[in-house]
């Protein structure tokens, strides 16, 4: 299927899952485009990884269909699986097992001739850099060493498709670096990836196109210049003084309603303004702060950023340490 | 076929490997606790059994059939844990995104704690043999023990795949478990034949497949085939009737894990 000159690798209509009472996704609908590192991103229990268990086939959908490089994932499971790897949330590791027993099980799972999976193995070691640890028990590993060799387990079946689910959770900086980096090389080699994840940063750096989820629902779907842009205007940010936190609020209700402001999210200690043209709002905003007998200690100014789009979007920060938006 | 043995023979070789790297636990897998019940109660109840009420030579070659029937008990229910934590750490879960059928993951655990109960089964029946118990029935008895030690071992099996698919965490499934275990020792023919049991006790033991298994294997060890055989059949009709149940009712609660 084409759309707009792209070939379509994963469509998903109307995707729905309940478990016992708890809606899990509730009619979740996108594509992903062959070549393209498509992202997730939502907070914890948003649906993701129901979504990715959906498109790999180990869940079945209770409403909705869709489909995996043209098949479907329900009624042609099995060639789905052929052509997709997955890495799990979890690190699904045996810790008995060294990390080349770990490929080489794979290998037999995929059916493959023991000289083709020895051949795979040794080139995706070299890929991850997990050569000199493959003869060790996956229980001496490292954190970073085994979301390598999870890593390493998704691409054995040399898939078309690459789910990863969270790939970075928890890793320190310089392992998630290069988790990015490993990421854009399958890029490169022509790989799909789909992957989810509630770092705002790595979906906005690492994603070609991303789709925000909460509670079920997706809320927008777009690259994230799109979604920036889509937002509409700037944002000032206000901090007032520690001792002033009370005046937080009345500054809010002197700035509803005026000319330029869109959008008002209040936090502990200061207010976002989304506004339509800075240069003319500046203004307004520091007379009304003034009204207000508000002390202001800090003022900033930036370009929407994807956790601007995120708090727009669904009136909460991805991660809780912020109070609500007041649209 | 060549895909569904090479996927089976690989998910079967995991769990051996598994055993052999632990070193400890492969020693302890082998010369295991029930062991003990045969060395330390086959000769501490030496003088307190009476061989009238149990009608054997001696109390150890009574205990015998329920040692070898208490082990497979034993490996039977704890047969499903390690799917549990396969399940609970996401190994499972990356099983199940490859292309294999989806019985292999449970048929290799079938096999791996066949094979194992098989083994310590003969380890027992060795260790039984250097205190003097040797089977009537001999080799070809030895094979139908093991064959009908095999018949509940699957049904067993069956019930702790079924209750680590539906449990929630591990120390729920070792709850159940603990719970399971010793009423279905203690209200079987294990120690005890049913004649000398108090009349409830008998009853309700008389509903466990455990006494059936168990009234099956001791004629082989202690008499002869003219008593076996009859209750051999009886047995071999029994298993069958629990084994479907088992195997039913963990086919469900499989499929309602996997979606
Ligand atoms: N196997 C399950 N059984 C019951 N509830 C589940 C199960 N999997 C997910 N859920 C529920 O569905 C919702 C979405 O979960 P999930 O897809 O794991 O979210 P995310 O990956 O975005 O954190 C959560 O409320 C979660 O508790
Ligand atoms: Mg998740």
């Amino acid at each position: 299927m084409e759309v707009i000159g792209r070939t379509v690798a994963i469509e998903a209509s109307g995707l729905g899952k309940v478990y016992d009472g708890v809606t899990a996704i509730d009619g979740l609908s996108f594509q992903v485009f062959a070549g393209e590192i498509f992202g997730l991103l939502g907070p914890n229990g948003a649906g993701k990884s129901t979504t990715l268990r959906i498109l790999i086939t180990i869940v079945r959908p209770d409403a909705g269909h869709a489909t995996v490089l043209g098949h479907d994932v329900v009624r042609e499971a099995d060639r789905v699986r052929h052509l997709i790897g997955y890495v799990p949330q979890e690190r699904a590791i045996d810790r008995f097992l060294t990390g080349r027993e770990h490929l080489l099980l794979l290998g037999d799972l995929y059916h493959l001739p023991k000289s083709e999976t020895r051949k795979r193995i040794a080139e995706i070691l070299r890929l991850v850099d997990l050569e000199e640890q493959a003869d060790r028990p996956a229980r001496t590993y490292s954190g970073g060493m085994k979301r390598k060799l999870d890593l390493a387990c998704g691409l054995l079946p040399n898939p078309k498709i690459l789910f990863l689910d969270e790939p970075t959770l928890g890793l320190d900086v310089q392992s998630r670096l290069r988790i990015w980096d490993y990421v854009r090389r399958l890029r490169e080699r022509g790989i799909t990836i789909v992957m989810t994840t509630n770092y705002l940063d790595e979906a906005d750096r690492l994603c070609d196109r991303l789709a925000i989820i909460d509670g079920g629902r997706i809320k927008a779907l777009g690259s994230p210049n799109e979604l920036k842009a889509g937002l509409g205007g700037d944002i000032i940010s206000l901090t007032v003084g520690a001792s002033e936190t009370a005046c937080v609020d009345r500054l809010a209700s002197e700035l509803k309603g005026l000319p330029f402001v869109r959008a008002i999210s209040t936090k502990q200690n200061g207010l976002d303004i989304r506004v339509e043209s800075p240069e003319k709002a500046l203004p307004v905003v520091l007379e009304a702060a003034n009204r207000a007998a508000c002390r202001l200690e800090f003022i900033d100014y930036h370009r929407p950023r994807l956790d601007d789009v995120f708090v727009a979007l669904t009136g909460h920060a991805i991660r809780e340490e912020f109070p609500k938006t007041d649209e | 076929m060549a895909a569904y043995v090479q996927e089976i023979g690989a998910l079967t070789m995991r769990w051996v490997r598994r055993l052999s790297r632990e070193k400890f636990s492969m020693v302890f897998t082998l010369v295991q606790p029930m062991l003990f019940w045969l060395i330390f109660f086959g000769n501490l109840f030496q003088r307190a059994a009476d061989a009238q009420v149990v009608q054997a030579p001696n109390y150890i070659s009574f205990l015998a059939a329920g040692v070898v029937v208490m082990t497979v008990l034993n490996n039977g229910l704890a047969g499903g844990v390690d799917l549990l934590f396969d399940k609970e750490n996401g190994f499972l879960e990356r099983l199940l995104s490859t292309p294999i059928h989806r019985t292999s993951v449970v048929l290799s655990r079938f096999l791996f704690v066949m094979t194992i109960t098989c083994l310590q089964i003969l380890v027992i029946l060795g260790v039984a043999a250097l205190f003097g118990v040797r089977p009537a029935t001999g080799l070809l008895g030895v094979a139908v023990i093991l064959f009908i030690g095999m018949l509940f071992g699957v049904g067993l099996t069956a019930i702790s795949m079924a209750i680590a698919f539906s449990v929630k965490s591990h120390g729920d499934f070792f709850s159940v478990l603990g719970f399971l275990s010793l009423p279905l020792i203690f209200l079987s023919s294990a120690l005890v034949p049913l004649s000398a049991m108090p009349a409830w006790m008998s009853v309700l033991a008389r509903f466990n497949p455990m006494t059936w298994a168990i009234d099956a294997i001791r004629p082989l060890i202690l008499s002869g085939w003219a008593e076996a055989l009859p209750r051999i059949g009886m047995v071999v009709v029994i298993m069958a009737v629990f084994d479907a149940f088992c195997l039913y009712g963990s086919a469900r609660a499989f499929r309602r894990t996997i979606g």
